[in-house]
């Protein structure tokens, strides 16, 4: 008897370990699956379109990494760029965050050391889409920290296709964010990692991810913030330990030694307030320490004493500390905060001084819409992934809520930044869907045990103890009934104390799960629960591939348009750079608005006046000024700056509102913050911007309104301008100082040439002399042209 | 006239005095003393930007000797445009089948050196008083002159052609004809003779009868041409074999517009409004024949994909038409690239023991100059013996070329001829040796080095790397793999108990069943026997567990677990035998409830602990 007993166990224990080794199998498998759905959502653009870098910073990051991958990584740290930011450069190595260019030059030259011929924008085209396949196993890590393997597989699983990332990191998509987010994630759950095992090991690789994550965003003040802000929580709630210390101390001392490294942060990294936060947490967490410390040593009573007299001394050095520091910000003019980061502070800091950053649209506060576009149902998960986290409260899950708030909070301050919300949201809501799968599988699972034992029951006995048998125990329990059932034919023949004799014997192995009997749901309401659920999710996999599919898949460069004749292709701005690329000189240099400089160099191997990286808010004042002013005023600054081509957008033939016309009062706001005499007044008509009948005289003469308009009432006969939806205002004139060079198919893109300057006839030398001195001595006067 | 056209009048003059030198100095060369042109007919086609002439001559041998060679003189101004020239002789007054005769250049003595010679040689010597008759094609590219050179938009491309009304030829020449086949549209002038005629878009000069040797006259014509001057500055053709069954091609080319330069602005609203009066100099697309069978064709340039083409195909050729991403002017030039596949079976070939790949030469694009053609064949990884034969002298060298995973690398053959019209789209040949099990290797390579991966994997699974085995941490690992091991040793034997438990529960079953007491009473001893037993196991566990520093987290849970299970084990015994009891004395099954009823909740109690406990201590490990 005690042989197959002992067999039958250690077949039992044999079973678990192969259960366990399956859950590992399946749960890399589901990894995998998780990478591959990643991965492959995000190709929509792909397959839609072509395999194409899109909008407009990927293409600077893309000439950088061609640059890299031709010239090496020490001609890229010395790169002074004399294709833009004409007549100044720009010194690319040391203002660019190298992150993403290192990685995908890795990337490539791991590939072509291999002799796996892949170009250099295939890699940067698919850059993106492999590291969101990171960034969701790493978000399975740090679920799995916090709420274990389930959570962390839903939350996984969730991130993969959340729309704000997608929108981020879709193939061709070669932006900044697409690595970092993957190092934001990787570095909180290295931190979280090092706080629930205190290892310094961990520690040390936190850091190293945290270079990794300064090298490729901006963004890493959020991480250098928000890990002291949790530190400082865990003090404040009594939850000290010394792997609080180790998870933060070599954090700020290593990561911040290592973000100086970087030629973009550099002295940033211990002189700006953003970067304070740290090192005040840090005095704090040694302070407290040393507290602990002493506490140990001293008896209580004494403890007591010491504590009050080093209260009042450190009170006062404190004070000191803090005036010294206030001090030191005040007299620093942007008191020690860059732009950027002031206007996450207070909103409406950036729209009040600073037009450059609020003319990006990614830069202004969401909408409500755009919360349910880009998170969907997450939004009503988060709540219950909240109280989760609070069930029980841990270091890590902690760290979960906090990250929640703060990224909330930011979200609400930029649409950029709901791009760090939507991990949060993830994690958080695949914890709240996890949980809530779990319990209502479990009761289930019971109902189900019960179901077979009723059934049964309902014949004999229904007595409500047999009811909660285990799941492990159901085959036997089944076993036990089938006997039952023979048993009852002769169940009128034992005496009654027999019967319930019986009854006492069954109803004793099942009784041992009456904790978990505490939550189980009725079996109606956990199947509907379930459904729902399902259901929730997905209508959320819906919305998700409906976005990647249709709302983010475009690049921007190529618009298509679907009429009843078939789809139609616009693929004007690429037609307007190759022929800049192939028919104009090679040194010549090209104005535009910022927002097409990055494409122009890269597209267009043209030098450019400005572009994106909008550091030099004079330049591109004095582009706007020119855009603003009239044909002549503009040649002359035109002129200066050496620039022989001048590019326009222009969407009034095709509907194409993002046009330069529609841009328009941006340039005049940011040209009249350096330029006084450019008055935005002057270019409205009772506050309306408009280019109709209506428009103001300065607005008909500018040359951004010529330059758009030229000839374009030829078109139909009327200028009607589809975009605002009226005729234009001055419909026939003639260019004096520049002339056509380059129209595309649909209008959309024109160049125009600046025209020499004119011989002079001898005769009106004198006169004509006399005549431009006096004219340059007002424009000098006026401050119309600044270079002169 | 507004537009006053030959500005090369110089050097037509300068080649009349050449031209009487030479007639002046004895031309006593053997090779042309005895020849006679008895008749010239030249059919010169102006139409597109390539100018084909095909010369048809009889030539009869006066002298008394056989003659072998035929010669052709052309002026270097014209021979250094000359991009092919080819020969077809047939002997006798019937039109019989025509053969290809070698053609080379020379260099005879005496003659001046403002003119180039070309020397067909004939397969068969022409006896006296025979007659061959002789068509050469020569086909000239940059031939036709844009003039004047720079035009607005909307003006139409005039070009100018020179050429000598007579047939420039070192024999005297009998009758002779000249025909210009002109593109129509407007011809400003032409240079007037006396038997010169104009019809349509023909100009015919002559007939001209006996002319001596290098009699040469200029003329010129100033006409209309608003056909594509399509000029590739430089085409990479690259071919690539595969012998999984594809044929890759890719042809990257530089193509300009050759014609007159625009100048002035570029109207898009005057293009678009009346195409073909604005902008009728230019040209919007080019048509590429592609071989049958063609597929995944693509189209781009260095930005990404060229959405205007468009395709036909049937069983015998593949039409591609591209459309460059704007229209192209005189002067403006773009680049694109189009790649294509070919069945494999269609171009490479066996032929005793070698392979061979049969392709055409030049582009597919019709109508094309391309000034620089390079020509790379890469065949596939581990060929030999490669040789190569073209119908043309090209440059050829070879070069090495590394792809997907290739580790010796692939031979290319590259051959660069300048110059190339679409008459040298023939066929030529490279031959090679391969081997059909190189074909493995790069799948191989990728077996191997996957299960070289995993059997890293398991070896690094498997194996202790740890380099220090006392540093604190590797201790901690061992210990804690003991701990484990302790553990579920443990566990196993609870499994046991629990077991058991279970077995007394049945025995009291089929006490209440069938009423054997004595069976019972068994069951007890038996399970009793063996929770000693366990008991026995389970002692040395413990204590090494309690002695191992690793299992303090684990350890007041298993001594819990040890207790509780020793209390449960005492009360199971304890109901046990009180029932048994009970049955024993025959008591009403009310009262042996009411008796054991504390009991039971207490063993259920306990029960549900130890499985707790036992969860908890299974999810730490």
């Amino acid at each position: 008897m005690a042989e197959p007993g002992s067999s039958t166990a250690a077949a039992g224990d044999g079973g678990g370990r192969l259960r366990n080794a399956f859950g590992g199998v399946l749960c890399a498998f589901t990894l995998l699956l998780i990478g591959v759905l990643a991965f492959s959502i995000r190709l929509f653009s792909v397959i839609k379109y072509e395999s194409v870098i899109h909008e407009f910073d990927p293409y600077f990051n893309f000439r950088v990494t061609q640059f890299l991958s031709k010239n090496g990584i020490y001609e890229f740290w010395n790169w002074f760029d004399d294709r833009t930011w004409y007549p100044l450069g720009r010194v690319i190595g040391g203002t660019v965050y190298p992150g993403l260019t290192l990685t995908a030059g890795t990337l490539w030259w791991l590939l072509n050391s291999l002799n796996i011929p892949l170009s250099v924008e295939t890699v940067c085209v698919f850059t993106a889409p492999i590291f969101s396949a990171n960034a969701s196993w790493a978000t399975y890590l740090l679920t799995k920290e916090a709420k274990g393997t389930g959570a962390g597989l839903m939350a996984a699983t969730i991130l993969a296709m959340v729309p704000s990332y997608i929108s981020r990191s879709v193939a061709g998509s070669y932006d900044n964010e697409a690595v970092a987010i993957f190092a934001l994630i990787f570095t909180f759950y290295l931190y979280v990692k090092t706080l629930n095992t205190g290892s310094l090991f961990y520690a040390t690789l936190n850091a190293l991810s945290y270079f990794y994550m300064v090298c490729s965003w901006g963004g890493y003040t959020f991480i250098i913030n928000l890990i002291p802000m949790h530190v400082l929580l865990c003090i404040v709630t009594g939850r000290y330990s010394s792997r609080l210390y180790i998870a933060f101390a070599p954090l700020v001392i290593l990561g911040t030694l290592l973000a100086a490294l970087v030629p973009v942060v550099g002295f940033n990294a211990v002189m700006t307030s953003e970067h304070f936060a740290s090192f005040l947490v840090f005095i704090i967490l040694h302070v407290v320490a040393l507290v602990y410390y002493i506490k140990g040593l001293l008896t209580p009573r004494l403890f007591k004493v010491a504590m009050t007299l080093v209260i009042s001394v450190g009170l006062a050095v404190c004070f000191a500390v803090v005036a010294i520091l206030i001090a030191l910000v005040a007299s620093s003019p942007t008191k020690g905060w860059s732009g950027r980061s002031l206007s996450l502070l207070d909103p409406t800091y950036a729209s009040k001084y600073i037009p450059i950053i609020a003319s990006v649209s990614e830069h202004q506060p969401p909408t409500w819409p755009s919360y349910f576009m880009d998170i969907n149902v997450l939004a009503f998960l988060i709540p219950a992934g909240i109280i989760s986290c609070f069930l029980p409260l841990s270091d890590a899950s902690s760290f979960m809520v906090l990250y929640l708030v703060t990224a909330a909070y930011f979200s609400g301050v930029m649409v950029r930044l709901m791009l760090v919300l939507a991990p949060a949201a993830c994690i958080l809501s695949g914890i709240a869907l996890s949980e809530a799968f779990n319990v209502l599988t479990r009761s289930i699972k019971c109902q189900l045990a019960k179901l077979f034992d009723d059934s049964p029951a309902a014949s004999g006995d229904s007595s409500a103890e047999s009811s909660s048998a285990s799941t492990a125990s159901t085959n036997s329990a089944k076993n036990e009934n089938r006997s039952e059932k023979t048993k009852t034919i002769p169940k009128e023949k034992p005496s009654k104390n027999r019967k319930k004799e019986r009854e006492v014997a069954e109803s004793v192995p099942v009784k041992h799960k009456k904790e978990k009997k505490l939550l189980v749901l009725p079996m109606e309401a956990s199947a509907m629960g379930i459904l729902l659920l399902i259901v929730l999710g997905g209508f959320y996999v819906v919305h998700c591939v409906w976005a990647a599919a249709e709302a983010y898949s475009a690049p921007s460069i190529v618009l298509t348009s679907r009429s009843h004749d078939g789809l139609h292709v616009f693929d004007d701005f690429r037609e307007a750079y190759a022929w800049l690329s192939h028919n104009t000189d090679v040194d010549d240099k090209v104005a535009s608005w910022w927002d097409y400089g990055y494409q122009t160099t890269a597209m267009a191997n043209r030098t450019v006046i400005v572009d994106n990286n909008t550091w030099n808010n004079t330049h591109i004042a004095t582009v706007g000024t020119a855009m603003s002013s009239p044909e002549k005023v503009a040649w002359e600054i035109f002129n200066s700056l050496d620039v022989k081509y001048v590019l326009v957008v222009f969407g009034g033939l095709v509907g194409y509102p993002s046009d330069d016309i529609n841009k328009f009062l941006w340039m005049v706001r940011i040209g009249g913050g350096v330029f006084p005499h450019i008055k935005e007044p002057d270019y409205l008509r009772d506050g309306n911007y408009r280019v109709d009948a209506q428009a103001t005289p300065t607005m008909l003469n500018c040359l951004m309104y010529k330059l758009c308009y030229y000839r374009f009432v030829e078109t139909d006969g009327k200028g009607f301008d589809r975009v605002r939806g009226y005729e234009i205002g001055k419909k026939h004139f003639k260019l004096t100082h520049f002339e056509e060079v380059f129209t595309t198919h649909h209008w959309m893109v024109r160049i125009y040439k600046l025209k020499p300057q004119k011989n002079r006839v001898r005769g009106k030398l004198k006169k004509l002399k006399s005549g431009s001195k006096t004219s340059s001595t007002i424009a000098a006067g006026r401050n119309k042209n600044p270079w002169q | 006239m507004a537009t006053q056209p030959p500005p090369p009048r110089r050097v037509a003059a300068l080649l009349l005095v050449l031209v009487a030198f030479a007639s002046a100095s004895a031309s006593d060369s053997a090779a042309r003393a005895d020849l006679v042109v008895t008749r010239a007919d030249r059919r010169v086609d102006l139409t597109s930007h390539i100018v084909r002439v095909l010369t048809s001559l009889k030539v009869e041998n006066i002298g008394p000797e056989a003659v072998s060679q035929v010669l052709l003189a052309f002026p270097n101004v014209q021979a250094k445009n000359l991009a092919a020239i080819r020969a077809f002789g047939t002997e006798g007054k019937v039109k019989g089948p025509s053969t290809a005769l070698p053609i080379e250049v020379v260099q005879p003595s005496g003659v001046p050196p403002e003119l180039t010679f070309f020397s067909a040689s004939l397969s068969k010597a022409l006896e006296k008083g025979k007659t061959l008759h002789l068509d050469v094609l020569t086909v000239f590219t940059h031939s036709l002159q844009p003039f004047p050179e720079e035009i607005t938009q909307a003006e139409s491309q005039l070009v100018v052609y020179q050429d000598s009304a007579h047939y420039l030829s070192p024999y005297p020449v009998k009758v002779q004809t000249l025909s210009i086949r002109l593109p129509g549209g407007r011809v400003e002038s032409y240079t007037k003779y006396p038997n010169t005629k104009l019809a349509e878009s023909e100009l015919k000069y002559g007939p001209f009868e006996d002319r001596p040797p290098f009699s040469y006259s200029p003329m010129v014509v100033h006409f209309e041409n608003n056909n594509p001057f399509a000029v590739a500055k430089e085409v990479i053709r690259e071919i690539e074999i595969s012998h999984w069954g594809n044929v890759q091609i890719t042809e990257h080319y530089n193509i300009a517009h050759g014609g007159a330069k625009l100048k002035g602005e570029f109207s898009r609203i005057d293009y678009q409004s009346r195409p073909y009066v604005r902008g009728v100099s230019s040209f919007r697309h080019l048509i590429a024949r592609l071989p049958p069978r063609a597929h995944s064709i693509y189209y781009r340039d260095e930005i990404g994909n060229i959405s205007t083409s468009h395709l036909w195909s049937d069983s015998k050729k593949t039409q591609l038409e591209v459309e460059p991403r704007f229209p192209l002017f005189g002067g403006w030039q773009t680049t694109f690239t189009i790649g294509y596949g070919l069945p494999l079976q269609d171009f490479v070939f066996n032929s005793d023991g070698k392979r061979f790949l049969n392709i055409t030469f030049g582009s597919p694009v019709e109508e094309i100059l391309i000034e620089n053609l390079i020509v790379k064949v890469a065949l596939p990884e581990g060929s030999k013996d490669i040789e190569v034969s073209v119908p043309f002298p090209v440059k050829q060298w070879q070069e090495v070329k590394y792809s997907h995973l290739d580790i010796s690398g692939r031979p290319v053959v590259v051959l660069e001829k300048p110059d190339v019209i679409p008459e040298h789209n023939l066929y030529f040949q490279v031959h090679y040796r391969f081997n059909n099990i190189s074909l493995l290797r790069e799948p191989m390579m990728l077996i191997t080095g996957f299960f070289l991966l995993f059997i890293a994997c398991i070896v690094y699974m498997r194996t202790d790397l740890s380099i220090s085995k006392n540093s604190p941490s590797y201790l901690a690992k061992v210990q804690w793999d003991e701990v484990q091991n302790i553990i579920q040793q443990i566990q196993a034997i609870f499994e046991q108990c629990l077991a058991l438990h279970d077995k007394l529960e049945a025995s009291l079953r089929d006490l209440s069943r069938s009423g054997d007491v004595q069976s019972c009473k068994a069951a007890r001893k038996a399970a009793d026997a063996q929770f000693k037993e366990l008991a026995k196991e389970l002692k040395p566990l413990l204590t090494s567990l309690h002695s191992s520093p690793q299992s303090f987290q684990i350890w007041p849970k298993v001594e819990d677990l040890v207790a509780k299970e020793r209390e449960l084990q005492e009360k199971l015994m304890a109901r046990h035998s009180t029932v048994v009891d009970s049955f024993e004395k025959k008591l009403r099954g009310q009262d042996v409830e009411n008796r054991i009823a504390t009991q039971q909740q207490k063993v259920a109690a306990l029960r549900q602990e130890v499985e707790s406990l036992l969860e908890y201590i299974s999810e730490i490990i």
